[in-house]
């Protein structure tokens, strides 16, 4: 348990450095070096790239939208077309974000273990 | 594995590419790259300190509360660097946009369906003319280190760029810029040119005179206007003209006599690209200091196409708006004057139709013989496909915009070649004229300056502290023979080709008048029954009938004065066309509703003003009128045309009530004014009994103004603004278009100016700063404009500093 939640945070912390210095699917080559690094179960691999990410984009897009007074997302969340809801562009932003992390930690977990 | 692996690399490129018209959804949506890297903090801390290559020297920045930057350089070159460093960090992404849309290169951003916007943009000659404009700007030293500043400037910015920072309109289209150069600053200067200086009706006017005949052309399309009060008032006396015009011999059976037809309809900028500016002497003023007026009215966008900034350098101090794509303060003040345009709107540009000797277009008749033709080959790139290759074919005229392989927007293939002569493509170098403008100290400097403006010719007003008002409707102009270029004219000899330019001293100009007023509003700038050359174009008369008459009436004249009438609503077309329509109205037949709103229009105080619900009434009442009127002449053909103006009508009206046209040739009873008058009015209720029905009868809330989005991104536009005024109004707000920059200056020893536009001085729809004099402008509302002394550095209304020094 503790490894899974070592892994949700390690992902996030170097997903957010990669974010600082690569392009956006550097979050991708973190959630899968912490994949190689800490062996899990393919299905926790996956979680944690997931929930690891998933937070730190939730994080961070909302933190920015709080700081911009939501004038940028309610005019994005009309052209995307999500109905104007800041709410839906970030979980949207959260989710696209988790997809790539968690899918890249699979592939990390099952690199492992075809590799083990 | 290798599954979860080639799913994760394909969901990356799927997330990292574009899909139809969405934006590539993980590079876009990551809040560490994409938009939400635009959603600036609402107290974002503007300060900076930069060190660029291509700096000379030291220079502060100070931004006020409004993000109205002061510049202060230590020579010119660094401050117009800046000033183009400056555009780039705030407007990058419009800049650019505008310069694209100019040369014809939208297929790029968005694919083929602009394709024959963008060719029709090359064909004609766009960054053909931007390439000469270019070309005169490296040939004088000033204007050359001015705008060389100015690209390394847009340069530096672009260069140290993040992706990161890239305005979210590259984001959402999926692209980078490119870097900027003095062909850009030309193209934009073209752009401008054609918005203001690209307006003709050759085709849709050949059209009527061969459908309706020589005789009925010219009563629908008459030259001037009985209620004509030009800029140069009537009464004034011309020199005899030093261009001789020549008419050719055969002009009555080739010219006018012809009676061929094109479906054709060339790309039109906006009809109502116009403008009002004035200004009065200190005898007419309060503080006996000249105040200079200047509101001019373009298409209304988010960014705003100006950009509000002070520059102050050893060698000059000005305040105003400044075009994001070029240097110089525009429409401003300095120190020792104040300056403002309006559209001279002159025809300087008509078509030639040419005749090749096959269909391969290398050699086309000219004065008896055979000339070649010069060919530019245009490539224009479209994305998702591969480039198309367009080949333009150069005349003694111009390029030939229209041959059989484009016809347009016509679907149908046209049978001829229309060469463009247009004043744009000749040399010339503007962004010299505005340089040393904002340089000028007094009449002298700025009739000196005048000289370097061509096109779009202007009417440009000047006011200085040391009292002298001017104003001269100033441009290069062909000297042209009555009607020349208003049909499309032959292009076998020379006999119809422009004969030369009219001198800039026989230009209309009027200095330090009797009446202490000088005023444009758009109308003819002279009396055309004594003015020797032919003034050809489009002209509203209304706006400036009204504006001189109040400034005849004023006295005492104060900033403030100046204010109500620049955002007057007063409709003075209605004043003139109401008591004709009313006395029309056949009252026996009218019904209960229909009386009601007899008496809104009878009882309306004649001013569009937001809550008036008469000024629809009357607005809608004179559309329909006039459809009723012309529409049957107009189902002759289906050939491009235009209606001919309002005070054209009206006055037919106003002068004969058995006026020709207002009989329905489609039935056999000959219709009156007041069978007219009555069926629409009828008609006119019908239609506001259902605004009212939905709560928008009041003029405001009917008209709808807004700002579109320069990429008509509707979430970054702003709607629904409640402005009154309108066409024919000192305030010409129309639905998207209207007053663009309000600016009034007084020329007291301290100046005393005030100013707004429609917009705000960031471009990023994520700024609080995107939209944020908007509201205010809506309202009537002005700022007053800080020229700010280097002294007052610790002044409260500073909010932010920018360092810059050279490397």
């Amino acid at each position: 348990m503790l490894k899974y939640f070592i892994s949700i945070l390690l992902t996030a912390v170097l997903s957010f450095i990669a974010g600082l210095y690569l392009p956006w699917w550097g979050i991708a080559l973190a959630a899968f070096a912490v994949g190689v690094i800490i062996p899990q179960r393919p299905i926790y691999s996956f979680l944690s790239g997931f929930i690891g990410v998933f937070l730190l984009w939730e994080i961070l897009a909302w933190w920015i939208d709080n700081k911009n007074d939501g004038i940028l997302s309610q005019k994005i969340a009309q052209i995307l077309p999500l109905g104007g809801s800041t709410v839906f562009l970030i979980l949207i932003t959260s989710l696209i974000g988790a997809l790539v992390a968690g899918l890249a930690a699979l592939t990390a977990s099952y690199l492992r273990k075809s590799m083990v | 594995m290798a599954i979860s692996t080639a799913v994760t690399v394909v969901v990356i490129i799927c997330l990292n590419v574009q899909w139809g018209k969405a934006p590539p959804l993980g590079k876009f949506l990551s809040p560490q790259h994409g938009f939400w890297q635009n959603a600036e903090s609402v107290d974002k801390d503007f300060g900076e300190d930069l060190k660029l290559t291509g700096l000379k020297g030291k220079a502060e920045v100070y931004f006020d509360d409004r993000l109205v930057p002061h510049i202060f350089a230590d020579n010119d070159e660094d401050a117009f660097f800046i000033q183009g460093y400056l555009h780039a960090k705030f407007r990058l992404w419009q800049m650019e946009f505008q310069v694209y849309a100019a040369a014809g290169r939208v297929s790029e951003l968005i694919g083929n369906k602009a394709l024959n916007y963008d060719r029709e943009k090359r064909r004609m000659g766009m960054t053909y003319a931007a390439e000469i404009a270019a070309k005169e700007i490296e040939k004088d030293p000033v204007s050359k280190s001015a705008c060389d500043a100015y690209t390394a400037g847009v340069n530096a910015y672009i260069e140290n760029l993040k992706e990161s920072e890239l305005p979210v309109e590259y984001k959402l289209l999926n692209y980078k810029p490119e870097k900027w150069s003095n062909l850009k600053t030309a193209l934009f200067l073209k752009m401008m040119a054609f918005d203001l200086a690209g307006g003709e009706n050759d085709f849709e006017h050949s059209n009527a005179k061969s459908v309706f005949g020589l005789d009925d052309f010219e009563k629908m399309y008459p030259y001037s206007q009985d209620s004509l009060d030009p800029i140069v008032p009537k009464g004034t006396i011309y020199p005899p003209q030093a261009i001789p015009v020549k008419t050719p011999d055969n002009l009555d059976s080739v010219y006018f006599g012809k009676r061929d037809t094109a479906d054709l309809a060339p790309q039109q900028p906006r009809k109502d690209n116009g403008s009002n500016n004035w200004a009065v002497s200190g005898k007419k003023t309060k503080s006996g200091a000249p105040i200079l007026c200047s509101d001019p009215h373009l298409g209304l966008s988010l960014p705003s196409i100006w950009f509000e900034m002070q520059i102050t350098t050893p060698s000059f101090n000005a305040y105003g708006a400044t075009f994001p794509g070029g240097p110089c303060v525009i429409i401003g003040f300095n120190d020792s004057c104040a300056f403002g345009m309006t559209n001279a709107a002159r025809d300087v540009l008509d078509f030639y139709e040419i005749k090749f000797r096959d269909e391969s277009m290398k050699e086309y008749r000219f004065n008896g013989r055979w000339k070649q033709t010069d060919f530019r080959y245009e490539h224009i790139g479209i994305k998702g496909e591969s480039e198309m290759i367009d080949t333009v074919a150069y005349t003694i005229f111009g390029p030939v915009v229209f041959d059989k392989k484009f016809s347009g927007n016509s679907h149908r293939t046209n049978g001829g070649y229309y060469a463009a002569r247009w004043k744009g493509h000749d040399p010339s170098n503007e962004f010299l004229f505005f340089n040393k403008l904002d340089h000028a100290k007094n009449y002298d400097d700025f009739y000196t300056a005048l000289q370097w403006f061509h096109t779009p010719g202007q009417n440009c007003l000047f006011a200085c502290k040391k009292g002298d008002i001017a104003i001269w409707d100033q441009g290069e102009f062909p000297a042209k023979w009555r009607r020349q270029g208003d049909f499309v004219m032959p292009g076998t000899d020379s006999s119809y080709m422009w004969q030369g330019m009219i001198p800039r001293q026989e230009n209309p100009h009027l200095i330090n008048p009797e009446r202490g007023f000088l005023s444009s509003a758009n109308q003819l700038p002279a009396d055309p029954a004594v003015y020797p050359y032919y003034l050809g174009g489009d002209y509203p008369p209304y706006r400036g009938i009204i504006i001189n008459r109040y400034l005849s009436q004023e006295n005492n004249i104060t900033p403030k004065d100046m204010i109500n009438l620049q955002t007057e609503n007063y409709n003075v077309f209605a004043e003139m066309a109401r008591p004709v329509l009313l006395r029309n109205i056949n009252m026996g037949t009218l019904d209960q509703d229909e009386k009601i709103y007899f008496d809104m229009l009878s009882g309306w105080n004649l001013h569009n003003d937001p809550d008036e619900k008469g000024a629809t009434l009357f607005v809608v009442f004179w559309d329909i009128f006039t459809k009723v009127v012309w529409d049957d002449e107009f189902a002759r053909t289906k050939l491009p045309t235009v209606y001919p103006f309002a005070s054209t009508l009206l006055e037919g009206i106003l002068k004969d009530s058995a006026y020709k046209f207002l009989d329905n040739i489609n039935t056999p009873a000959k219709e009156t004014l007041r069978d007219d008058v009555t069926l629409a009015f009828k008609k006119a209720v019908g239609i506001c009994k259902v605004a009212e029905a939905d709560g928008r009868l009041q003029w405001a809330r009917y008209k709808a103004t807004r700002i579109n989005h320069l990429a008509r991104l509707a979430p970054f536009s702003r709607t629904d603004l409640p402005v009154g005024g309108g066409t024919n109004c000192i305030n010409a707000t129309k639905e998207d278009h209207g007053p663009s920059w309000r600016m009034v200056v007084e020329l007291t020893p301290k100046t005393e100016a005030y100013g707004i536009y429609p917009g705000g001085q960031s471009g990023n729809p994520g700024s609080p700063y995107y939209d944020s004099f908007v509201d205010s402008w809506a309202a009537g509302k002005y700022y007053p404009l800080w020229v700010m002394e280097k002294e007052e550095v610790n002044d409260k209304k500073i909010k932010w500093k920018m360092n810059f020094s050279g490397q």
